[in-house]
Order: C-alpha cells, then structure tokens, then sequence
C-alpha cells in the first residue's frame, strides 16, 4: 500500500474540510482527556500547577476513601431508581400516544414538553413540589392519609427526590425514542397476533416489547450515561447533601476540584467516570453489531 | 457532548396499534380523549404549577391549602424579576452565545460531513470513528483540564469561552452525513464534469438540499447551549457574564426564597425553549430518533 502523490493530495483535500473539527475536537476533547491522565498522577496546587509526582497514590487514596464509596453507591443508587421507571413510565405513555386519534399531536407535544426544558428550570419547579409546607407534593399525599417525608432534608429520601426530578426532565426524550420505535412496528405483526387469540396485556408483553427492544436498550445506555453526567438537579436541590447522600461521582468531582482544590485527586475521580462511560458505550456498540449480524 | 451515539435510521410513517374491544365507538373515543388529557396534565403539571405560581403574590402563595390558581393573578412578580436580576442581559448572553455555537455547528459539521460523505481519500474511515469516538468521552470528565484551559487564554467570564470549546460536533457531522448521503451522485458527477470546484459543490448544491437535517442540527446546538448549566457556572463570576441558566439559579440562593419571583424567572427562561419545541417539533424528533430505531 504505497502512498502515490495523488493519494496524499485527496488526504489533504479532506482535511483541509476536517481541520476546523479536528483542531477543536484537539484542543477541547482529546488533549484534556489525556491531561486528566496525566494530573491524575500528580499533586497540584490550587493554581493547578504541578508539585510532585504522586504516581497511583491518588487510585490507592480513591480505593480507601470512604467518601467515594459512598459516592458509587449513590451513583449506582441514582442509576437505579431513575433508569428503569423512567423508560417504563416512557414506554406506558408511548403507548397512549400511539393511536390514531384527531389533534393527537397535542398531546404529544404536552408530554414531550420536557425536551425542552433545562435541567436547572426542572430543578426550581420541582424544588418548590418538594417543599415541605407549600409545596403540592406532600399535601396531595396528605389527601389520601400519607405523612409525606422531609424530600431533601432526609438522606434515603432526597436520593429519591434527585431522581424524581431527573425522570421526569429525561421523560420526553424516552417517549419520542419509544413512540417512533412503536411506529416501526409492522401493523401486519398485530393483525396475526390478533388472529392468535393475543389481546391486552399479552399482546403487549409478546409483541410490543420485544419489538421495540433496541429502543429501550438504546435508553438503557443513554439514560444510564445522563444519569452518570447529572450535574445541575444535584447542585440545586441538595448540593450533595444531606451528609454526602447525594455526593454523585461527578458531584464529586466538582465538590474535590472547584471547592476543595485537589484537581490531581478530582482528575482520579474522572479517570473513574470516562472509564465507566466508555464501557457503557462498547457495551452498546457490541450489542448493536450483533443484532445486524444476524439480520 | 451527551449526544447519542449508534446508526441513524428514517422513522416509518405513523401506525396506530390499537386493540379492538367490542364497546361503542364513541364511549372508547371519549375514554381516549380523556385518559391523553388527564396524563398530558400530569406530565406537565410542574410547568404549568410554575405558571400559576408566578401570576400568584407571595402571600396567597403561602396559604394552605396550596391555591392551584391564582384569586388575582397579577404580571407584579415578572416586574420583580426584571427590577431583582439583569434578566434581559442573562437572555442576551445566552442568545448569543447559543448562536454562535449553532453558527459554529453548522460551519464545522457541513464541512466535515462533505469530506465524510462526498470526498474519497485514505483514511477516511479512521478519521470518522477518531470523530464518534468523541461520543464517549462525557464532558465531566475533561472539565478540570478545559477550565484550566480558558482560564490560562483568560477567556473566564467571556463569550468565547462560554462557545468556542462546544463549536464542533460529532452526533450533528454524523446527522449531516446521513442526509448528504441522500443527494443522487449523478449530481456530483454533472457538477464535477461542468468544472465546479468540490467547494462550489458543497455550496450550491448539497447545503440548498440539505436545509431539513442542518434546521435539526441548528435547533439541536441552540438547546442543548441555552440550556447549559455546569460550564457557565464555573467559568463565569462577572454578573453581567451569566447566562440565564446560572443567573436564574441565583435566586434560589437568596437569604428569603420568594418563590413567585422563581417562578416567574423560571417561566422566562423556558418560554425560548418552549416555542422551539412547538415550532421545531419534527427537526427535534427527527435528531432525537437517529441512532435509536434501529441499529
């Protein structure tokens, strides 16, 4: 495969229309992914210069912190409660939204509202349902004779309150994704169901699930990583609070970086982070592929 | 940066999936109206809480039980708002700085997609995954060498810093590519036969014939910046230099919480967002679906 001078030509031409992506991508994504290597290894004042060398005492110190345990855990804890009711309540209203009715677009529209809705809008308008005497939340629950807890002042609860609102910013992406995924769904494959005897629940269990399983994998990953970037509904509700219950891995970061001014230990913690973002990813990758293997 | 990656894919037209039941036809109708608009409301109770609170004094605010609507809505609390916080310059900020990120989208990621799509040259195929591999990188995890980076351009409390590190785009140069790929390649060849430059092309013929995907890459770039929260919080301090996001957050820090005045700054942040919703609907569900479908 050698080089002819016309192949070095086209090379230049298509970078030349590349360069403004590559430069950028370069100096904002690439080298700052390889700098938070390499800081990862050192100790750093709060300037960000570099003192000594630390080798992997910040993962040894990150392996035996208490603090970042704790901080997995309520990551994964924030994964859990978030991920899988958010692409069930997705699917649910996918499915009313399925039908073919007058003005149905409206409704769409309404529910898919919260696309466009920023994560710090989402988290003042659900700072003010949490409240404890004004809000609505609790005196709803008040109504059918439950005492609702203290949301963001108890550590069990407020974890729950940070993914109440996160499910609810992240819902109108899952319906879109699941109402196009059950649009792809061959109206022939519901007639011979039909044919089958399959009604209700069980044509939903049999045919509808199944057949939009790439949807709801591809929101598997997709809601898993925006949970795991999930910065702002943190910072207003609970700022981590109370006592670390909220502290996220990348709540973390921000709390180690630009609060306490320990970039080399911050930049260990998102080492950790880019780690399990990318598995996430080639997890994806490699399901994907196999499915259009065996198509 | 939390774009999502995988193959994009046309979604089919509509098909209702609806299970016949042997009841009238109007009661099943009405049934349906009713059910889509009670959970439409739900859904979009926190928004529309937030539209009531805002016309209501603090006062009817704090009274129990809590009011649904306002006894005497009144603008008083906007005209807070106004008087409180520079909320026209917070807007300004964000228009700007959004708009230049769309501008630098569309600039990087047409140039890009062309090379990816039209132009043949070795190594093509390597340069297009080194551009979705910037998929699975999370932002997070390179913000502590990114903030060390504009603070030494002493880009802190600047437009530029606040757009120029977002102005390239892997999941819009993969959207741009899809659609150019639509273009008949007898096009091409007629251009290239009739002397037209590969430049010329790109110009005249596959931008003109693209406006649908570049509409959805634009309306993709202004939300996802408008609605930034993390980045400007930290490389902003000046008050004149935040953008709504941060700025309206603010009020949730002060000493008494008036939640009229939230409320009402929250409406003003998200009515932009809103009317691109309701005009961009088919650009946003067409970005939103690519990559979801189908693997």
């Amino acid at each position: 495969m050698r080089w002819t001078g016309r192949d070095l030509r086209s090379l230049a031409i298509g970078l030349a229309y590349l360069a403004p992506s590559l430069v950028l991508f370069a100096v904002f994504v690439f080298i700052p992914l390889g700098r938070t290597f390499y800081l990862s290894l050192y100790n750093t004042r709060a300037t960000g210069a570099f003192t000594t060398f630390n080798g992997l005492d910040h993962y040894v110190d990150l392996v035996t912190s208490a603090t970042f345990r704790s901080g997995l855990v309520a990551t994964g804890l924030f994964a859990i409660y978030t991920v899988p009711i958010g692409i069930a309540l997705g699917l649910l209203l996918a499915v009313l939204l399925n039908q073919r009715l007058r003005g149905i677009s409206v409704f769409r529209t309404m529910m898919a509202s919260t696309i466009a809705i920023s994560a710090a809008v989402g988290a003042l308008l659900w700072l003010l349902l949490f409240n404890p005497s004004i809000g609505l939340l609790n005196y709803v629950l008040s109504l059918i004779g439950v005492r609702g807890p203290e949301w963001l002042i108890q550590p069990a609860i407020a974890i729950i309150a940070v993914s109440i609102t996160t499910i609810w910013l992240t819902l109108g992406t899952n319906i879109i994704v699941l109402l196009a995924g059950l649009q792809g769904i061959p109206e022939e494959i519901y007639e011979a169901a039909r044919l089958d005897g399959a009604r209700g629940v069980r044509m939903f269990t049999r045919i509808t699930v199944p057949m939009v399983s790439p949807s709801l994998f591809f929101l598997l990953v997709v809601d898993t990583v925006a949970v795991l970037q999930a910065f702002t509904q943190i910072h207003l509700l609970t700022r981590g609070g109370p006592v670390d219950a909220t502290r996220t891995l990348v709540y973390g970061i921000y709390l180690d970086a630009f609060q306490n001014f320990q970039f080399g230990f911050a930049s260990a913690e998102s080492v950790v982070l880019f780690a399990l973002v990318l598995a996430l990813t080639i997890i994806q990758f490699r399901v994907v592929e196999r499915r259009v293997h065996y198509q | 940066m939390s774009d999502g990656g995988g193959t994009a894919i046309a979604v089919s037209r509509p098909r209702a999936a609806s299970v016949s039941r042997p009841r009238p036809f109007a009661v099943r109708k009405a049934g349906a109206y009713l059910l889509l608009a009670v959970v439409a409301i739900l859904v979009a109770f926190p928004l529309l809480i937030a539209l009531s609170y805002s016309l209501m004094s603090e006062s009817d605010i704090v009274t129990f039980p809590p009011p649904l609507f306002p006894a005497h809505p009144s603008l008083d609390n906007y005209e807070k708002v106004i008087a409180t916080i520079p909320i026209g310059r917070y807007l300004l900020n964000s228009f700007i700085v959004s708009a230049a990120v769309v501008v630098g989208h569309l600039v990087t990621a047409s140039l890009a997609a062309y090379a990816f799509s039209f132009l043949v040259f070795r190594g093509r195929n390597l340069l297009f995954f080194v551009f979705l591999s910037t998929l699975m990188i999370p932002w997070e995890a390179t913000i502590i060498p990114n903030y060390m980076t504009i603070r030494s351009l002493g880009w802190l409390d600047s437009y530029q810093g606040l757009a120029v590190p977002f102005m390239a785009t892997a999941f819009g140069t993969f959207l741009l590519r899809q659609a150019f790929m639509q273009i008949p390649r007898e096009l091409w060849d007629a251009a290239r036969i009739d002397g037209a430059s590969s430049f010329r092309f790109l110009r005249a013929v596959v931008i003109p014939l693209s406006r649908p995907a570049l509409g959805t890459v634009a309306i993709y770039g202004f939300l996802s910046t408008y609605n930034q929260y993390f980045w400007p919080l930290l490389i902003t301090n000046q008050t004149l230099m935040r953008t709504t996001q941060v700025g309206i957050a603010q009020l949730r820090f002060e000493e008494s919480l008036r939640w009229g005045l939230v409320m009402a700054g929250v409406i003003m942040v998200a009515v932009p967002t809103l009317a691109l919703l309701v005009l961009g609907q088919r650009q946003l569900i067409r970005g939103l679906t690519a990559g979801a479908v189908k693997g």
